[in-house]
């Protein structure tokens, strides 16, 4: 759908990586030129024109971002630089000071490394513990096997809405419950759910959720963390800067200003900021259960037209959000992705960031196709027409 | 080269490469590379004995280039001496980074002549010499 507010389907390409990052409508890149050639200002900054302008375009992202994820106050979104952002500012801001030695977090084996990484370094900065939520047969998170992993030290669940390798849905609402009854902090990475599913961050008692710009339409270097007020207010800056503070003393006191600008020190990503505000309109406007829907739609159609093709192997049949891991048969992934590339069609081949996930699904590289409501039925059936040429793989790729 | 040949080489030594499967044996050498693109993964194990590679085996799962690469590189810098193996690998280099080199020198490894045309793939093609790097690294590390 859409297809023609996108200036660079005009190419002859097929964009299959929408779980890197997506391309952008001209509406998108539009918001940004208009802001660099007619308005450029600081934010937060002056009393001249463009500058309240700035001011006020920027403040009303925060609440299309209300809008987006459900929540009621804009002072609950924190504008950063991307999930890892987001991610890092929840774990070293919020979950160190407030966690200590033996406290256990969990995680899964499925998880990006963005929501590994930086729990790991508190593994080793204050002793928390991770511990792994198993997984089902088909990679999925259920609450049961949540229960079987709660233990009086869990603290916090965190783990991703929508995994980037296989694409399967978490039962957030579910899991949500279950943390308030057990008193967990659930954070949730949600940088392949917001740009593709409705996400509502109360109803699923979510109490910090994070995702990025680029993923969603719009501009690299942004991204958004949502926590709950209360949790905001306990939170430490991990960057100190201008705009942040209200006053300090060259005695070292110093007095910051309140949530969310203390946490966003520095001149933020301005542009960036309004682009993705551009993108959420978008978004929007087009309805985001339609989009989960179409995704969704175009997964099974492809599945259905893989079964013409005996030697790919899928490995996410069942996963519900739009993406498709699947090989070819004696075939080592990247081989077929550059197999693809021959014919214009881009997917991404490797672990996916997630690499150790190769424990629970057996293999350690996939080719990923990740979808997005500009692809097509038509850019299947062209992929469907190149992989049956695929006995042929070497004699393209060498 | 002839693209129909180069292409039989490269798939021959993918389908059925030379020394893969490691061994437990301490008088080896072990080093591993992963590609940049982080998918690529080889493990490099030989053993040197006075200045010469007398066992080299490899395992791993990675493309097509890699794979190959490896097992051209086994076959041919069996029984060669390291200052052997370092002009080997200097002139492929040389082929790779499309500076002037002594084709006659490089034997099977012109196969990847052409591979500058493909950036990515060009560490690809390099993996396991990078690995044979480390190992020559340790060997004269331990002064022996
Ligand atoms: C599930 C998941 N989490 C986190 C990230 C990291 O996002 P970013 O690189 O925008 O910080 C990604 C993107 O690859 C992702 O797919």
């Amino acid at each position: 759908m859409n297809r023609e507010d996108f200036p660079i389907l005009k190419n002859d390409f097929i964009y299959f990586d929408n779980g890197a990052t997506t391309l952008k409508p001209k509406c998108v890149v539009d918001a940004l030129d208009d802001y660099y050639l007619t308005y450029t200002a600081n934010a937060h900054r002056g009393d001249y024109d463009n500058s309240q302008k700035v001011d006020m375009m920027y403040e009303e992202v925060r609440k299309k971002v209300t809008q987006l994820i459900h929540n009621q106050d804009p002072r609950e979104i924190v504008f950063t630089y991307g999930t890892t952002d987001s991610l890092n500012m929840i774990t070293f801001g919020f979950m160190e000071p407030h966690l200590k030695k033996g406290d256990e977090v969990l995680l899964t084996k499925a998880e990006h490394a963005s929501n590994v990484l930086p729990w790991l370094e508190l593994v080793k900065k204050i002793g928390i513990v991770v511990r792994y939520i198993p997984l089902t047969s088909d990679n999925q998170v259920t609450i049961e096997n949540i229960e079987k992993v709660i233990t009086q030290n869990t603290k916090v669940i965190s783990i991703a809405h929508v995994t980037n390798v296989i694409g399967d849905i978490r039962p957030v609402k579910e899991i949500g419950a279950l943390c308030k009854k057990n008193n967990i902090y659930f954070v949730v990475d949600g940088a392949q759910s917001v740009p593709h599913l409705p996400v509502n961050v109360d109803e699923s008692n979510i109490d910090f959720l994070a995702f990025s710009a680029h993923k969603m339409l719009g501009p690299t270097g942004v991204g958004v963390l949502y926590g709950k007020l209360d949790l905001l207010e306990k939170m430490k800056p991990t960057r100190f800067g201008g705009g942040m503070n209200s006053d300090f003393e060259a005695d070292g006191i110093v007095e910051y200003k309140s949530v969310p600008t203390c946490f966003e020190a520095g001149t933020p990503p301005i542009a960036g900021v309004i682009g993705l505000g551009k993108a959420i309109d978008y978004l929007l406007k087009i309805g985001m259960d339609n989009i989960h829907k179409y995704e969704l739609e175009l997964k099974e159609y492809l599945l259905l037209r893989l079964k013409e093709i005996p030697n790919v192997i899928v490995y996410n049949p069942k996963s519900t959000g739009g993406i498709v891991a699947f090989n070819l048969d004696k075939v080592f992934s990247q081989d077929t992705a550059v197999f693809l590339n021959q014919f214009s069609i881009c997917v991404r081949a490797g672990n996916h960031c997630a690499k150790i996930l190769k424990d629970e699904l057996k293999i350690k590289n996939t080719c990923r196709i990740s979808f997005y409501l500009y692809n097509t039925k038509e850019e299947i059936d062209r992929l469907i027409d190149v992989l049956k040429k695929s006995d042929q793989i070497f004699k393209i790729i060498l | 080269m002839d693209p129909e040949l180069r292409r039989e080489i490269i798939v021959d030594h993918y389908q059925n490469p030379i020394n893969k499967g490691l061994i437990i044996d301490d008088t080896y050498l072990k080093a591993n590379t992963n590609n940049e693109s982080c998918i690529d993964n080889i493990t490099v194990m030989a053993k040197i004995e006075d200045g010469r590679f007398m066992d080299i085996r490899f395992d791993g799962e990675a493309c097509a280039i890699s794979t190959s690469a490896t097992s051209i590189m086994i076959h041919l810098c069996l029984n060669k001496t390291v200052e052997e193996v370092e002009e080997l690998m200097a002139e492929y280099e040389k082929m790779l980074n499309e500076e002037e080199y002594q084709q006659e020198k490089l034997n099977e490894l012109i196969v990847y002549e052409d591979i500058y045309k493909q950036p990515n793939r060009k560490k690809c093609a390099f993996l396991p010499f990078d690995s044979l790097k480390k190992i020559i690294k340790q060997y004269k590390e331990r002064g022996q």
